[in-house]
């Protein structure tokens, strides 16, 4: 009994101080302990505490860039400069309108050359649609559904969450060691290999693997979110999905292999939106559209 | 033995970071608009750098009214963090182990040295169309504004 009352009693104080405690995790009591034990010094307990909410934008800029330089050597841009301006024009209105408008150095939108029905976020704002995809665009709303779902999915840094947390603290832990100082060479060493790995882990999810449903989820409703805030029919984003589930064809590399079915996805998002409704484009919005556009979806 | 409970209760507690009051925050993008109003579509009265730290005035929603100098504006809060940005390499109040709760290393970490040792390993990836994408594809606020006034659109972010 007295054996049960040593271990109970401290057990039922360390869970009291924890719950008071409010917002800390069990892993930031553990390093804590870890620190206490003498098991970790205490870079090493911060870096294991450090996750991918933590990357500063600096940092997911370059993380993205090298994400981008990826995507780019596996396919060939577009090159119609009245298409892609105007893919860029919607896309900053909608990066504009979600909650996360600014990045280290901005938004960018591009047009790829492939008949896949696809579209990329990479971290800091790259972000890349298929020609195969704007295909299915028949109106500027649509465009910006398909353009605020991958806003969405940078706002919510679902790039950044499919890094290993191993990755990251190696790279915290030598940020931490280091401070303000030059690198040495070993220290470079470990921080390429991590960015490195943190690239394949990124562009594997993006091109292989797919977000979760959760994540999809998220980033549905952050384009619903961005859609009513500019005035854009939130329904646009149901009827993308729609034309979607017509097109794609199961076991192609493109979306079917990276996202839940599209019908899955509209359930969730007429929860959030409610009866949807046909979306009625403005004539403006579908003239520009189209003179834009046209060669692009021809 | 109840005072070693009290210790492992006390240790634990005094771990709760104070959240103190936050008037002064850092831009960290690499260059930040302050608008006259709290919009995107307010006209830019002045810029702001990475790592410049600014005063909290006011906020409206995601919009922070913020001064630095003889300069004031309303800037979206994701342009800003709580932490000091340190631009110095070697700043000596950066020791080896910095207080990380409270500081942001620029140009550190997975930075621009570390890409380009990253890309001498991988000279298959073409960065140029990177850099183009970036060089090419900005648009001003001023456009995107009429973009959103011709296609009866609001601005957005309020």
């Amino acid at each position: 009994m007295q054996h049960l009352r040593n271990f109970v009693i401290p057990a039922f104080i360390l869970l009291a101080a924890v719950a008071m405690h409010g917002c800390q995790t069990l892993t930031e009591v553990g390093s804590e302990i870890g620190v206490g034990t003498g098991v970790l010094t205490r870079e090493e307990a911060d870096a294991i505490q450090r996750s991918a909410e933590d990357i500063n934008p600096e940092q997911e800029y370059y993380i993205g860039r090298a994400v981008a330089a990826t995507i780019l050597s596996r396919y060939e841009p577009y090159m119609d400069s009245d298409a892609t301006r105007y893919v860029n024009m919607v896309g900053q209105a909608v990066a504009m309108a979600s909650d996360l408008p600014e990045t280290f150095r901005g938004y960018r939108f591009l047009i790829l050359d492939s008949d896949e029905i696809n579209a990329f976020a990479a971290p800091g704002g790259f972000v890349f649609v298929t020609r195969g995809l704007l295909r299915l665009c028949s109106n500027e709303d649509e465009l910006a559904a398909v353009l605020a779902h991958e806003v969405g999915h940078v706002q919510h840094q679902h790039g950044l969450r499919a890094i290993r947390q191993g990755r990251l603290t190696t790279a915290f832990t030598i940020l931490a060691m280091a401070g303000a100082r030059e690198y040495g060479r070993d220290e470079l060493r470990q921080l390429t290999q991590a960015f490195e790995g943190s690239i394949q882990d990124i562009t594997h999810t993006l091109m292989t693997s797919g977000y979760s449903r959760r994540l999809e989820r998220e980033a549905d409703i952050a384009a619903v979110t961005i859609m009513k805030r500019l005035g854009y029919n939130p329904s646009a984003l149901i009827h993308m999905l729609e034309a979607m589930d017509r097109n794609l064809e199961p076991g192609r590399r493109d979306f079917a292999a990276t996202h839940p079915p599209p019908s899955e996805r509209i359930r969730d998002i007429r929860r959030v939106i409610g009866d949807p409704g046909k979306p009625v484009a403005p004539e403006v919005r579908q003239a520009r559209f189209h003179e834009a556009l046209g060669g692009v979806i021809r | 033995m109840k005072m070693r409970y009290l210790a492992v209760f006390l240790v634990f507690f005094s771990l709760s970071d104070a959240v103190p009051a936050q008037e002064r925050m850092s831009v960290q993008v690499r260059e930040g608009q302050l608008r006259e109003q709290p919009s995107f579509l307010g006209r830019v009265a002045a810029t702001v750098e990475y790592g410049d730290r600014v005063s909290i005035r006011e906020t409206r929603g995601p919009w922070k009214m913020v001064s630095i100098d003889d300069k004031g504006g309303w800037i979206h809060e994701s342009a800003l963090t709580s932490k000091r940005v340190v631009l110095q390499a070697g700043d000596e109040d950066v020791g080896p182990v910095a207080d990380r709760e409270e500081l942001a290393l620029a140009g550190k970490g997975f930075s621009r040295e570390v890409e380009e040792e990253f890309r001498a390993a991988n000279r298959d990836l073409d960065f140029s169309r990177v850099d183009q994408m970036e060089r090419e594809w900005g648009v001003s606020v001023e456009e995107v504004s009429r973009f959103l006034r011709e296609g009866g659109l609001n601005g957005g972010n309020k």
